[in-house]
């Protein structure tokens, strides 16, 4: 009795392994998110997994696992089964995270394969209600000759504001004083509150304040307009030429992983992209899918290498680390 | 007042909708059974369950993660008070002397008083939310990074408060707290600090990791080294076997509604099923027949009774007011209620070792504190903790963008919303009494059973905080420690809150040094700061005056054993 239980087994195991290249995929899929639940990452995320769920025809479950500016996660995808049962939905950091930390247990390059980027969420300049300036060359001027008597707030070390900021201050030439937060909720209350100056966030959360009129707003750091907020200059045509920078989100999946598992997965993410619910609520964020050609592995390895080389001079001269 | 009363309107038609009060009857049910299982929280909680309400509408996802929200402020208190496991940093006072109160068998009458005491509280914060909302918001943003040092300051002058033994072992733990609070990244320059260079360190302790080893585990292992089987006393409960019944059915009178199953009829607009309402009527009789006896039971005498009024107002006066502050002022709320209630007491000495009022003020203080939080989300669309940050990517899933708007663009959302609470809270109410009884009873489980299912469900609660097993190893450390510290009679409520505090004292410190550009008398130029830095500063005075610092002496002494 006890021999026929160890061959159904052994049948059964050998089944399911040898199906998982075929068949994939036979069971849920974990997409591990680095940030809080709550958040704009987890929100596009849990937005894709929905959606990727009826591409794939297995429920694709969001995982948070936050902390270390987003590098636990990574890591922690770095290290998993490369078997496509868990991929890792990563934003800007992603590239940001090689110089910002020094000692960094995994390579964002070798040890990942990308499937595809997801979507480019817009930044937009915001100022606190009593600011002055009445647009984006009044803040110019206002920097330029306050200097560090002007505050910028960002979410901490690492976060697109922080990124978002220590452009803006290469760009402009000048130095503003940089009071860091706990996460963008608390940085924005002290906007509304009049305690700091300037802010650039994503438009997720910008916009609600935008439209409440409880914030200045100076332009969107994309380099087209956004359609929500279609009033609002690109920063670029503000004023602060060549001015670009956008939070890209990308999906991982570990090094190794078969290319037709990866197929499977960058096909499941072009059709969430296509999926009008999807479509519909980043539109509510200010932002949209990325185009088809986009959601590919190669457009995003070159996205990814392109933007490590962008930021490691930035964050180098700013000499910020986070190690 | 009339706008008051119509908004109301609008928010009472779309919560007591049969759809909406069974998502908010199952999100204070979960809330209770997450509050009350340690260490699993709120945040966890509604986390796990954010796919579930994309399907829903949005005021009954809303209601539902509310409830589970402030069921879980309820549910906390519960094993805070059986079995010393405060599972939020709320509930850390309230374990003071609810244990001890447990412990002499009053259970019964300290889970009454919090019981009671939250539903007041709540019930006046609803009605602050929904006449007061707007303007209450704009107070709020009046307190930036000085004002918050300032406030946390007054918070630690006030700390010593906490200690029922020796002050100079509390001052010692609040110091210890506050060293250990600085562990993890350092916010301002991305420098790590005391992480031994591990990954899992690098965010520093957690909290619930921490609190459930120094209290939870910790009192465990003391409690095995007493070969004297249970020290706590159950005072049993009769009848509320049969109180059940009456809940029951009214449940399934609410299933009935909610299926709608059967013909309907007109009742004043509304179309109650036929079936739900027979199975209804009999079943709230049952309830108000069974309710009458089972107070008998709970119901703490006159004097206990007359002694727990005025600290639920006070409780819930302070906790109405520090909830509204984002920057973690409703962390203050619990410990601000428990502080002052000891201050003014003619009796101090009574606390820590069983006062109700030391059950009453804080249990009143962060219901308020939690009802008053959603105040800055719902107003300006901004987070005032993790449970918001969620309630927030909640409401975009569903395409409501939060923010100033709402108010005037979603009525139907954000009255639902506020009448929602009110509703939960009665709900709660309903629950919790008959509940009573069975959580005393739990007392009565041997420990051979219960610890073993403590300790599993406290490994499945801290791990759940942020899926990291290194939280758990945490907590078995801390555990060790708060064993030692019990040994050394040094108290861990101070402990906790000098990690609490510790942090949040730095964070503000450095930034309105920051803004200021190094100048500290702007913690005496703001008029805010300023009166918030004399309170503290007369805090401490009257420690440090001898004649003063005598009777204080003599108040905190410890019991000669």
């Amino acid at each position: 009795m006890r021999k026929w239980l160890l061959a159904a087994a052994a049948i059964y195991a050998i089944t399911v392994t040898g199906a998982a290249a075929q068949g994939y995929p036979t069971r849920n899929i974990t997409m591990v998110i680095p940030f809080a639940a709550g958040g704009p990452t987890d929100t596009v995320g849990r937005l894709i997994a929905e959606a990727m769920t009826k591409a794939l025809g297995q429920t694709v479950v969001v995982e948070n696992v936050a902390g270390a500016g987003g590098t636990r996660a990574a890591g922690q995808v770095a290290k998993a089964p490369a078997d496509g049962y868990q991929i890792l939905l990563h934003h800007i950091g992603m590239s940001t995270a090689p110089t910002l930390y020094r000692k960094l247990p995994f390579n964002v390059i070798s040890d990942f394969e990308t499937i595809g980027l997801v979507t480019d969420a817009p930044m937009s300049l915001i100022g606190k209600p009593g600011l002055e300036a009445k647009n984006f060359a009044e803040v110019l001027q206002y920097v330029k000759t306050q200097k560090d008597k002007v505050s910028y707030g960002n979410a901490g070390v690492g976060s697109a504001s922080h990124l978002c900021g220590m452009l803006l201050m290469s760009t402009m030439g000048v130095q503003m004083t940089t009071i860091p937060y706990n996460g963008t909720g608390p940085a924005m209350t002290d906007l509304l509150g009049g305690q700091i100056d300037l802010m650039c966030d994503q438009t997720t959360n910008t916009t609600s304040q935008i439209k409440g009129g409880k914030v200045k707003a100076y332009g969107v750091t994309t380099k087209t307009r956004v359609k929500s907020l279609s009033d609002l200059p690109t920063l670029d045509e503000a004023g602060l030429k060549g001015f670009e920078v956008a939070v890209w989100h990308g999906l991982y999946a570990p090094k190794g992983t078969p290319a037709d598992v990866v197929a499977k997965l960058t096909a499941a993410l072009q059709a969430a992209l296509k999926d009008q619910k999807v479509i519909d609520r980043f539109a509510d964020l200010g932002t949209e899918p990325v185009a088809q050609a986009e959601a590919t592995p190669a457009a995003h390895k070159k996205k990814l290498e392109s933007e490590i080389a962008r930021w490691r001079p930035l964050i180098q001269a700013a000499g910020v680390y986070a190690d | 007042m009339i706008e008051l009363l119509s908004n109301l309107a609008i928010g009472f038609d779309q919560a007591l909708t049969a759809t909406n009060i069974f998502y908010c009857f199952i999100g204070v049910l979960l809330g209770t059974a997450v509050g009350v299982l340690p260490g699993l929280g709120p945040v966890a909680t509604i986390a796990m369950l954010l796919p579930i309400t994309f399907g829903l509408p949005p005021v009954s996802a809303l209601i539902m993660l509310a409830g589970i929200y402030y069921g879980a402020q309820y549910g906390g208190s519960t094993t805070a008070i059986l079995i010393n496991l405060p599972g939020e940093s709320s509930s850390v006072v309230t374990a003071i002397d609810g244990y001890k109160l447990a412990q002499q068998g009053k259970a019964g009458v300290a889970l009454f008083t919090s019981a009671v005491g939250s539903f007041f509280a709540g019930t006046v914060a609803t009605f602050l939310i929904a006449g007061f909302a707007p303007p209450l918001a704009e107070v709020a943003l009046k307190f930036g990074p000085a004002e918050y040092f300032s406030l946390m300051v007054l918070g630690l002058a006030a700390s010593v408060a906490l200690a029922h033994g020796s002050i100079v072992k509390a001052l010692a733990m609040v110091v210890l707290g506050l060293l250990l609070g600085t562990m993890g990244q350092d916010l301002y320059t991305g420098a790590p600090r005391f992480n031994f260079g591990l990954v899992e360190l690098a965010d520093g302790i957690d909290f619930v990791a921490l609190a459930m080893g120094v209290f939870g585990i910790g009192e465990i292992i003391r409690n095995l080294e007493d070969s004297t089987e249970r020290k706590l006393v159950y005072s049993p409960i009769s009848n509320f076997r049969y109180f059940i019944i009456g809940p029951v059915l009214l449940a399934v009178a609410g299933t009935l509604e909610y299926l709608d199953i059967g013909p309907s009829f007109n009742f004043l607009g509304h179309n109650p099923n036929v079936l739900s309402m027979v199975v209804a009527v009999p079943s709230l009789g049952l309830f108000g027949y069974h309710l009458s006896h089972l107070m008998k039971d709970l119901v703490p005498t006159k004097e206990e009774l007359k002694s727990i009024i005025a600290p639920i107002l006070r409780g819930t006066v302070i906790g109405s007011f520090l909830g509204i502050l984002p920057g973690g002022g409703a962390i203050l709320g619990s410990f601000g209620a428990y502080t002052i209630e000891k201050r003014i007491s003619k009796t101090p000495e009574r606390f820590g070792k069983g006062a109700i009022e030391g059950v009453a003020a804080p249990e009143a203080a962060n219901n308020a504190g939690a009802q008053t939080s959603f105040i800055p989300m719902l107003t300006l669309g901004i987070p005032s903790n993790p449970v918001m940050a969620l309630m927030i990517g909640a409401m975009i899933i569903q395409g409501i963008v939060p923010g100033p708007n709402v108010i005037n663009d979603k009525p139907e959302l954000f009255w639902g919303i506020v009448a929602s609470m009110w509703l939960g809270n009665f709900l709660l109410l309903v629950l919790n009494l008959p509940l009573i009884g069975i959580w005393v009873k739990l007392l009565t489980v041997p420990y051979r059973v219960l610890f073993p299912a403590i300790i599993a469900v406290c490994c499945i609660g801290v791990y759940s905080v942020s899926n990291n097993p290194f939280d758990v190893y945490w907590m078995a450390i801390f555990g060790v420690i708060g064993y030692f510290l019990i040994k050394l009679d040094c108290e861990p409520a101070p402990l906790l809150l000098g990690f609490v505090i510790g942090r949040l004292l730095e964070e503000y410190l450095r930034r309105a040094m920051l803004l200021s550009r190094g100048d500290p008398f702007v913690f005496f130029q703001r008029p805010i700061s300023a009166v918030l830095m004399i309170l503290a500063i007369l805090a401490l005075v009257i420690v440090l005056i001898p004649s003063v610092s005598k009777k204080r002496d003599e108040a905190f002494r410890e019991e000669t054993k």
